[in-house]
């Protein structure tokens, strides 16, 4: 099963990035074989509706989750109409995370976590 | 002729000086196009004729014959819309209503609604005409009601815009095609910066102007200096008063309550107009 972690940089033992819109990199990582891509996010500087993009550009990665720090009203809703359950709140290395959602510590949140444009300027 | 009254910086003392020119000079017409915070009327106590609401068109996408070929969210600029695998999401606040979307839908399923966005009020206190835009809660794009706002612009009147402060663009479509603009500051580094950032903005746009400063015993005389320096017009210098901020906080205008600055605001339309 293939899940994506919003991380600061492009492998495993990266940290993760606190936004989803605009964080440094996508991680899509096989939770199985630890097989992963890192995506550089084409949205970062974005003036606005990186969310939106960000959303649209990993429901077209077909994971299960995203898994991140925090998550607005624009990404949450494209990406709940492309079917990705969304896991707020998680910080700590990209590796220690896809372990813990294994384990099956990490619950899909029903509700978005912050306002529009909370990850503006955070860079 | 056409006066604009803007500033960098937010809380300069604009709408004084908007509406206490206005009243000092004869035949004004007065259009407040700070759309998403209008004040110039809580002064003037205008009384409103009408109300006329304002729209702007928006993507609605039929989805039985939509086929997720994405081409409307390629075309979209500011990323209204999402194509996924079998929905698509129009996020109304972000869209300009510019119709690419609808336009190059290879299906024909988009079609253009009105949105309201706000409106448009017109009124008049004596002989002053007035005018001003609200921008409905929630919603983030006023320049299509600042447009609105000046289609009632008033060519027979001397006309006094009101401008939403900063130097994006709401800034500027309030500001285009006016004859002078005055910047109102205030001597204080934060209204410098502002001050500095404007004028760029006002070079560009070829625009005569002028600098008032506000509350001109603040501060310091970086203000001035850089004036001089650039050889800008200082046209009225405003006292920090306590007289004058007890008036604007009771909502009352500074040349009724001091009648002694209804002179100083002629004195600074002789000047726009020489």
């Amino acid at each position: 099963m293939k899940i994506c972690v919003t991380s600061q940089g492009d492998n495993l033992d990266s940290q993760v990035d606190p936004r989803f819109g605009r964080c440094q990199y996508f991680i899509i990582v096989d939770t199985d074989t630890l097989e992963f891509e890192a995506i550089q996010n084409p949205n970062i500087d974005a003036m606005g509706g990186a969310g939106i993009q960000s959303g649209q550009l990993i429901a077209g990665k077909q994971v299960k989750a995203v898994l991140t720090g925090n998550v607005g009203p624009n990404a949450f809703q494209t990406l709940q109409a492309g079917g990705v359950e969304v896991i707020v709140g998680v910080s700590g290395s990209v590796k220690e995370i896809v372990e813990k959602y294994k384990k099956g510590e990490l619950k899909p949140t029903d509700n978005p976590s912050v306002g529009r444009k909370f990850g503006m300027g955070q860079k | 002729m056409i006066i604009s009254v803007a500033s960098g910086k937010g809380g300069t003392g604009k709408t004084t000086v908007a509406v206490n020119l206005a009243l000092s000079i004869p035949n004004v017409q007065l259009l407040d196009c700070d759309v998403e915070e209008p004040n110039a009327h809580i002064f003037i106590k205008p009384s409103i004729k009408n109300r006329m609401p304002v729209f702007i068109l928006v993507p609605e996408v039929d989805k039985t014959r939509c086929n997720f070929c994405g081409k409307c969210k390629e075309v979209c600029a500011y990323n209204a819309i999402a194509v996924l695998k079998k929905d698509v999401l129009v996020f109304k606040e972000l869209c300009h209503g510019c119709g690419a979307c609808a336009y190059l839908c290879p299906e024909g399923a988009i079609k253009e609604v009105n949105k309201e966005i706000g409106f448009v009020e017109i009124g008049e206190k004596d002989n002053l005409q007035f005018a001003h835009g609200k921008l409905k809660i929630g919603e983030a794009m006023s320049p299509p009601l600042i447009k609105a706002v000046k289609q009632y612009m008033n060519p027979t009147r001397t006309v006094i815009v009101d401008i939403p402060p900063g130097t994006s663009c709401p800034v500027i479509e309030a500001i285009k095609r006016s004859d002078y603009c005055v910047l109102v500051t205030e001597p204080t580094p934060f209204g410098l910066y502002d001050l500095i950032l404007a004028i760029e903005v006002i070079r560009k746009l070829k625009i005569p102007f002028g600098v008032v400063i506000n509350r001109a015993d603040l501060g310091n005389r970086k203000t001035e200096d850089y004036c001089h320096k650039e050889n800008i017009p200082i046209l009225m210098k405003i006292p920090f008063k306590k007289e004058i901020a007890k008036a604007y906080s009771r909502g009352e205008i500074i040349i009724e309550t001091l009648p002694e600055y209804k002179k100083s605001f002629q004195q600074l339309f002789s000047k726009i107009g020489t």
